[in-house]
């Protein structure tokens, strides 16, 4: 093994060399190639070398031996998978280009195709949790009757499976593909929520700080410090205990508590960015203008802080709801975010993890915790791409 | 020099000030629990002398003033109380309450959790940073956009998303490493590295992806800087370009990306040891706030939140020092 | 070879990326460059003059390329060189000074480590030589302790120091071509007349072939022994330095050339027993515990123009800054009227806050970018005179008029959509919306180009002349202080070390610091910096000379 990977590094250093030597020979020694370093040649061969490797696995993944096949399930469908993406965000960007208004047609045509991916991903989720209800062929918390529970996904009677139920039901006999639909309404529409009261508490705050500075800033930002100071998700567990208490006392459902905890927990961070970029817009001298003027609180606020803050805002808001929408996903994974019966992505993957050890034989029963778990992932690098591209716009136009 | 001094000393009281009043944000929050303690444990069926002697043992009878201050003293002694579960047990069994300590249960956990850490730093800082110092070299090329849609999609996915593809193609497609993590004590360490592999893989993954993604920013800004531009006009090789001008100025923000990603797989570590089974604090932890365990809970709390402002600490500690402005005054 | 120029830049055209497009920056651009010469460019800001010098080492920045022509050194073409050719001949034969030296300098290394590392890399001279080299040069450009300057770190020596340090680190190995990149810009007036003197100096010295590149008219008469302007990317036009200054053939250089000549006329003096619109009595100001200001006195009557001068931290701006009301001083009061100000702008009244009004020195940072014009303009119409609806719009058409721009085609527009100047008269036109008698004008014109200055400037007279306005004007260019002043402040150290007409302060004789001052403003005469080092003596100027006092 250690042996392979020793000659494969070896050759591919002497291709690297054989690379430039004939780049440099065929091009009459053009620039490109005169001035490349070593290095930048044995990262083009190992380039090569990779997608190499990738056209392989994805013919190994088409064997008509099942074993084989089933060994490069993954693989091919993650090939198929991204290929179907770039395609799909490529034919958006084209019809972005084309439709619309000129703002929007403006937009598009200076934009990469990864955050064209990222709008019509966040386009299909909204559409998804939206019409859950239509979408979904059966109730989130219906057991349909007659149905076995524990169906195994993938819909090969051989295993255990049921081809009406291609996704499977759970434990108690839920249709799971109608559970994965209501979740987009449930985790993703939880998260929003969580965002936006985050937003409103730490957006506030931060900004009457940088506007009033004082005492309240200080009282404010200290405190803020200290909730820091304790890491995210461990605050929100132990939060989550004293709540978990409270919870069937109160009458108050569980979930209620969860959001306001991972609300407050992150208004600290909405806290700190608000009053960086209020105290940024506090100095300029159109707001020392205004002072002076003698305008009141809310005119300084609304009027000339506000509009300019909305840029930065947005892109936070982003970054804000992945957080958000993760640390949910990992307290209902670790058994104490969302509770039943409402569908959660979270709680499904640790419900249906089990079933990735089956890949093996029935790959198919293996992708029902992975659709979860990746629809979990999907959404927040969809969101990540388009905020990566807003930033970069943002941070290009200042230059 | 003693100015640098100065300041180190006021970021350690304010350090050691802020871990203070952590520890009492944690006893204040564990405190608001309603009802009496000892009766939501033991449950509706426990017998009064039960309930009474659960009361005294944890000490539940005296105000919670004097309470947080012994509790206080006991930490800093290492004493971090008695576990509810455990004391539970131990009454039910009739067996001495003080058997199993706090700290007792969480020492051989802490241990594996450190190992776990120590195993992912020594993959992911030498390849993050040498990663991020590449994709900043040659920005905008199809590496760099590669690696850019690579780490962004690695940090948004979900630690648990990420265990599984590689349980998935490690351990059940091309069996190399166990799929579970059961660590005992007397392990051989190969053995023990071995069977960590998985969780310390996932977690560089998420570490990675955030690691190198700062050094990459970093070194950008700095390549940006008017001195590197006089360094190349001075006609200087990229290489002593990058080793005499680059790398002094770098090591600061680069000494911060690594402390402040450690801080951040104190979070991480959680959900991956659940995944793993993997038995360190943080499984502890998770299995503590199912059973509402709250001496462990606190305890837990108390040494995670410790770690992470350590590390912000190193983190702003090695900043000062790695500045010329600080160390060498006017 | 004796024929062959030093440099020969043929067509050359650059390009910049931005917003995923190339635009043009120099389009087609000759240069000619023989050994020794001096060749000053100039040029308004975004002119394209630093690309281009930087292009004549073969250099670009990131986002930007050169799409065609030819850069020549030495017979030696730099655009196919390769890449270690071009190395070879940067900082041994090709040296570059940068504008912000503090930022030039590696803050982790020591300035003679940075010195000496041309010469030894490119194996000139050994280290040792090479460090009693960098001491000798240290003590051509007359820097202090030139012993044991070079082994300081930069952030321990002063700007002008540095830029000088720089110079020496340029002069290292003795190239046969420097860059400079407008190497004073950054500097007040007095430091950067010893910059200039000993550039000049060394320059000469070692027969050193430069481009000298700044916006400064004044200052590249002194420096180069040809000059070539630059208006948005294109050649203007070329002449030796006597030639251009006497007489410039093109339109647009006579328009720069004339700016320094518009002056006010005198007014008559200040009838005795007027009450000043604003009067500053005997302020003591600081920050926290720092004292800036000391016992600061002077008035300003009605349609009339103060001019506050002195250098960066002087405590020009902290004055205005008690006059409005943001920094209450710890002693004194200001006067507006005749009437007690309150100390703090929060305890004033609408009416007193009205009266005195501010025109700040970036246009960017004092309008609010998400606002029109017409919002803008209109907000203190409405919130002092408490006009609506069409009366406010009539009333803000007419200030529009009154900065000389067309209501409706302004008044629903961004800032981001109007240039520099125009966005300095619509701050203009906010002053003028709240109807004051007392506009504070603080470096309004330091930001702008110096035809649009001068435009400004008329503007501001024009105004004064319909409105009888009074005016604070803080600027450290004695130019401007000619243009439009009537009386003249000056201040050093948070105090006022003169006062009075303006006809008074520049004419001898005068408080040392005054005189230092404006002796120090480079004039358009190209002999004058020869002149006034046979007058003064090299000890006599700058930075030496302010200590000596």
């Amino acid at each position: 093994m250690i042996l392979w990977a020793v000659i494969a590094l070896v050759g591919m250093g002497a291709l690297a060399w054989v690379f430039r030597f004939a780049g440099q020979s065929v091009t009459g020694n053009a620039p490109k190639f005169r001035d490349m370093p070593y290095g930048v040649a044995f990262g083009y061969v190992l380039g090569a070398a990779v997608l190499l490797w990738l056209v392989w696995a994805y013919t190994q993944g088409r064997s008509s031996d099942q074993a084989i096949a089933n060994k490069f399930f993954f693989l091919r469908i993650a090939i198929e998978g991204f290929i179907i993406f770039a395609v799909a965000a490529w034919l958006f960007r084209i019809l972005g280009r084309s439709l619309g208004t000129a703002w929007s047609k403006k937009m598009f045509r200076s934009m990469p195709l990864t955050a064209s991916f990222g709008i019509l991903t966040i386009i299909i989720y909204a559409i998804f949790a939206i019409f859950a209800g239509a979408i979904a062929p059966y109730g989130q918390e219906q057991i349909i009757p007659g149905v076995a529970a524990n169906i195994v996904p993938g819909g090969d009677p051989a295993l255990g499976g049921n081809p009406e139920f291609y996704f499977g039901t759970d434990q108690i006999g839920r249709d799971i593909l109608s559970r994965l639909i209501y979740g987009a309404q449930n985790t993703v529409g939880i998260a929003f929520a969580t965002t936006l009261l985050a937003f409103f508490i730490g957006g506030t705050l931060g900004f009457l700080a940088a506007t009033l500075g004082g005492w309240l800033d200080q009282i404010l930002s200290r405190l803020v410090d200290v909730l820091m100071a304790i890491p995210s998700l461990i605050f929100a567990l132990l939060l989550m205990t004293i709540a978990s208490v409270w919870a069937p006392q109160l009458g108050i459902p569980l979930t209620v508590f969860m959001v306001i905890i991972i609300a407050v927990i992150d208004s600290t961070r909405v806290y700190r960015l608000a009053r960086a970029v209020g105290q940024n817009i506090v100095v300029m001298d159109y707001i020392e203008a205004a002072k002076l003027r003698g305008e009141g609180l809310g005119y300084l606020v609304f009027k000339e802080i506000l509009p300019n803050a909305t840029a930065p805002l947005l892109a936070e808001f982003g970054l804000r709801f992945c957080f958000v929408f993760l640390t949910i996903a990992a307290l209902s994974f670790l058994g104490v975010g969302i509770q039943p019966p409402l569908a959660d992505w979270g709680t499904m993957v640790r419900d249906l993890g089990g079933f990735v050890n089956y890949a093996q034989f029935a790959p198919l029963a293996a992708t029902a915790p992975l659709l979860a778990a990746g629809a979990i992932a999907l959404l927040t690098v969809a969101v990540n791409f388009v905020v990566d591209w807003m930033l970069h716009k943002s941070s290009g136009l200042k230059e | 020099m003693g100015n640098v001094l100065k300041i180190i000393l006021q970021r350690l009281a304010l350090g050691l000030l802020t871990l203070l009043i952590v520890s009492m944000v944690i006893f204040v929050a564990v405190n608001l629990l309603p009802g009496d303690f000892a009766q939501s444990i033991l449950g509706q069926g426990a017998t009064p002398e039960a309930v009474a002697s659960i009361r005294t043992d944890l000490g539940l009878d005296r105000p919670p003033v004097t309470r947080y201050f012994q509790w206080l003293g006991g930490v800093l002694q290492g004493d971090l109380g008695t576990s509810f579960a455990q004391a539970n047990f131990a009454s039910f069994t009739g067996t001495d309450s003080g058997a199993t300590t706090v700290a007792q249960q969480i020492a051989p956990r802490f241990a594996n959790t450190m190992f776990l850490a120590m195993v992912t730093a020594a993959i992911a800082v030498p390849f993050s940073i040498i990663l991020g110092i590449l994709a900043a070299l040659y920005r905008n090329t199809v590496f760099d956009r590669a690696t850019n849609i690579f780490t962004l999609s690695s940090i948004s996915s979900p630690e648990f998303f990420l265990a599984y593809i590689l349980i998935l193609f490690l351990a059940v497609l091309t069996p190399i490493f166990p799929s579970l993590s059961n660590i005992y004590e007397g392990m051989a360490f190969s053995e023990r590295l071995e069977k960590s592999m998985l969780p310390a893989l996932t977690l560089t993954l998420v570490v990675t992806a955030h690691m190198m993604r700062m050094t990459r920013a970093a070194i950008i800004n700095l390549l940006a800087s008017p001195y590197i531009e006089m360094a190349r006009l001075k006609g200087l090789s990229p290489m002593r370009v990058i080793v005499k001008h680059a790398l002094p100025n770098a090591l600061a923000p680069i000494i911060n990306v690594i402390a402040l990603n450690l801080a951040y797989l104190i979070t991480g570590v959680v959900v991956v040891e659940v995944v793993f089974v993997y038995p360190g604090i943080g499984q502890l932890f998770v299995d503590s706030v199912k059973i509402r365990d709250i001496p462990v809970v606190q305890a837990c709390c108390l040494i995670f939140a410790t770690a992470f402002i350590l590390l912000n600490l190193t983190a702003d500690i090695m900043s000062i020092l790695s500045n010329p402005r600080l160390r060498h005054p006017k | 070879m004796t024929d062959q120029p030093l440099v020969k830049m043929r067509d050359v055209w650059l390009e910049g990326r931005s917003d995923e497009l190339w635009n043009p920056i120099i389009n087609g651009v000759d240069l000619t460059l023989q050994k020794g010469e001096v060749l000053g460019l100039i040029g308004e800001s975004g002119a394209g003059k630093s690309t281009l010098g930087l292009a004549a080492m073969g250099y670009t920045r990131d986002g930007v390329r050169i799409s065609k022509g030819s850069v020549e050194f030495d017979g030696i073409d730099l655009l196919t060189a390769s890449a270690a050719v071009k190395r070879e001949l940067l900082g041994k034969r090709i040296a570059y000074v940068a504008q912000s030296a503090a930022a030039s300098f590696n803050p982790a290394h020591k300035l003679m480590d940075q010195h000496v590392e041309g010469p030894v890399q490119h194996g000139v001279m050994g280290r040792g030589d090479s460090e009693a080299d960098g001491i000798e040069l240290y003590r051509k450009l007359r820097l202090p302790n030139p012993d044991e300057i070079g082994f300081r770190y930069p952030h321990q020596v002063s700007g002008g120091q540095l830029q000088r340090c720089m110079t020496a680190m340029a002069m290292s190995c003795r190239p046969d071509l420097i860059i400079f990149d407008e190497p004073t810009t950054a500097l007040d007036v007095t430091t950067q007349i010893e910059v200039l003197a000993s550039i000049r100096d060394i320059v000469e010295q070692f027969d050193t072939a430069a481009i000298y590149i700044t916006h400064d008219l004044a200052v590249v008469a002194q420096m180069a022994d040809t000059i070539k302007v630059l208006l948005k990317g294109d050649e203007v036009e070329t002449a030796d330095t006597r030639t251009m200054l006497s007489a410039p053939t093109q339109e647009y250089t006579k328009s720069l050339w004339a700016v320094r000549s518009f002056e006010r006329p005198l007014k008559p003096a200040v009838q005795t027993g007027a009450v000043p619109v604003v009067s500053v009595q005997n302020v003591d100001a600081s920050y926290g515990t720092v004292p800036v200001l000391h016992d600061v006195s002077f008035d300003m009557h009605e349609g009339r123009t103060v001019a506050v001068v002195g250098e960066s931290g002087s405590g020009k701006s902290t004055t205005a800054r008690c006059i409005t009301g943001l920094l209450p001083p710890k002693a004194g009061q200001i006067l507006v009227n005749g009437e007690v100000m309150p100390p703090d702008y929060r305890k004033r009244n609408k009416d007193q806050l009205r009266q005195v009004q501010m025109i700040y020195q970036m246009a960017d940072t004092a309008l609010n970018p998400r606002m029109s014009i017409g919002q803008i303009i209109a907000r203190p119409v409405e919130f002092y005179l408490g006009l609506k609806g069409r009366e406010r719009r009539k009333r803000v058409d007419s200030l529009l008029e009154q900065i000389e721009l067309e209501p409706s085609q302004y008044y629903h527009r961004l800032p981001s959509e109007l240039s520099g100047g125009q966005k300095q008269r619509i701050g203009i036109a906010r002053a003028l919306a709240a109807e004051p008698k007392f506009i504070i004008c603080d470096e309004v014109t330091s930001a702008l180009d110096q035809l649009v200055a001068e435009g400004i400037l008329r503007l501001l007279a024009r105004l004064q002349d319909e409105l009888s306005l009074s005016y604070m004007f803080i600027t450290h260019d004695l130019a401007t202080v000619r243009a439009i002043a009537d009386e003249v402040v000056v201040m050093k150290d948070g105090r006022v070390v003169e006062q009075g007409p303006k006809k008074d302060m520049f004419k001898p004789p005068h408080h040392a610091y005054t005189d230092l001052l404006l002796s120090s403003v480079p004039e358009m005469d190209p002999d004058w910096l020869t002149n006034l080092l046979n007058e003064r003596g090299v000890d006599n100027i700058g930075d030496a000379a302010v200590d000596k006092m």
